[in-house]
């Protein structure tokens, strides 16, 4: 029994939907991951609707919109040579699809790079939540941001102060606050605030589509050879459809980005 | 897709050219009015209505000329559309319906972040 016998419309397309099932599928596939991060919209909107007046920060305030925006360049780039890899293909070369599977591969990894800088900055920045106001370069505080932060129970806390006016990598030398005025010590991670938190759920989920995306790539540059010795069909569509997942992963960060870092 | 020659396979590569300039020329506009609503004091709905319309914009050039769906049958199309109709109307009924904890200080579980120590963090 052939192959086509076992899983009809696996390369031709079907009659009622006009295509073959497995881009099919994927399309059903990415109506469910639209479901998916739209649960995750709607709760962002719903959180910043409901707080409280002047506690939900411009994400430009507490981010860093220009690595994301270089990041937005990346991903789009990456598009356009993913699509461009099954052009090639449709043209019948092989060698040029590789290539442009190679740049849609380093561009996501150099996506993930930043987006690793992006998180160790907010997991190695620290704030100290005061029970009392205290002095503090000139102004009264409520709160100290900065980093190194020793935190030993019942010891008094120190840390490295950013320095005022907004400069977080310019630091002051460490200062001792009593333990009795900490309120409550945190990095700038997900346990921060409601604000984090959207930002560490939505770009990690993200993060982990960029990540299933790279598997999948990189496994067809691997396998392109063997795959269209045995039939150019199937290594077309199954760069098609890999194509089809990577453009919605585009997508989805096309809206995240001015919904977390600019607005 | 249609055809696949090697002339059609051109044609298409030359609109992907042209859809790769428009979103990052798109990218750009997002930013600058982004800076510009900040400047000029603009409501959060006005700055939030125009990012969201740009984002549409790039959006739709991306299903429609990257993952093909300006030339796939019509049934797709209204599948994905009755998908974004189920998200609008999650979307909406809590936010139509939720009116007794909007602004609030009970809706939020941890200490919020006052605008003050977000701008102590600029730059980050």
């Amino acid at each position: 029994m052939s192959d086509t016998a076992i899983i009809p419309h696996d390369v031709e397309p079907h009659p009622l939907t006009g295509m073959y099932n497995g881009k099919f599928g994927l399309w059903l596939f990415l109506a469910s991951e639209v479901m998916l991060f739209g649960a995750l919209f709607s709760s962002y909107v719903l959180l910043r609707t409901g707080a409280p007046e002047g506690t939900w920060p411009r994400g430009e305030e507490i981010l860093n919109w220009k690595l994301a925006m270089l990041n937005t360049m990346f991903l789009i780039t990456s598009s356009v040579t993913m699509v461009m890899a099954w052009a090639e293909l449709k043209m019948n070369r092989l060698g040029k699809a590789k290539q442009m599977l190679a740049i849609t591969f380093a561009l996501a990894g150099a996506f993930m790079v930043v987006k690793y800088f992006e998180y160790s900055d907010k997991l190695h920045h620290y704030q100290v939540e005061l029970v009392a106001p205290m002095m503090h370069d000139g102004h009264e505080v409520m709160r100290i941001t900065g980093h190194n932060v020793v935190n030993k129970e019942g010891e008094d806390v120190t840390i490295e102060p950013d320095a005022h006016g907004g400069d977080a990598n310019a630091k002051h030398a460490p200062i001792t606050i009593e333990r009795s005025n900490v309120k409550r010590v945190t990095t700038f991670g997900p346990a921060h605030s409601t604000f984090l938190a959207v930002y560490f759920t939505l770009t990690g989920l993200h993060g982990l589509h960029i990540v299933g995306g790279m598997v999948v790539i990189g496994y067809l540059i691997f396998a392109a050879d063997r795959i269209w010795k045995w039939n150019h069909e199937k290594l077309i569509n199954r760069v098609e459809c890999t194509g089809l997942y990577w453009h919605f992963v585009d997508l989805v960060w096309i809206f995240l980005f001015p919904v977390l870092y600019l607005l | 897709m249609g055809g696949s020659s090697a002339a059609d396979m051109q044609h298409h590569l030359k609109i992907y050219y042209r859809v790769f300039g428009a979103l990052a020329v798109l990218t750009v506009i997002t930013v600058v009015v982004a800076q510009v609503g900040f400047h000029q004091e603009w409501s959060i709905a006005t700055a939030v209505a125009i990012a969201l319309l740009v984002a549409s914009i790039k959006g739709t050039l991306v299903a429609c000329y990257f993952m093909h769906l300006i030339t796939e049958k019509a049934a797709l199309f209204w599948i994905l559309a009755l998908c974004a109709l189920f998200f609008v109307v999650l979307l909406a009924v809590p936010v139509l319906t939720d009116h007794e904890s909007m602004g609030r200080a009970a809706n939020v579980a941890v200490p919020p972040v006052r605008l003050h120590d977000a701008a102590a963090h600029k730059g980050h």
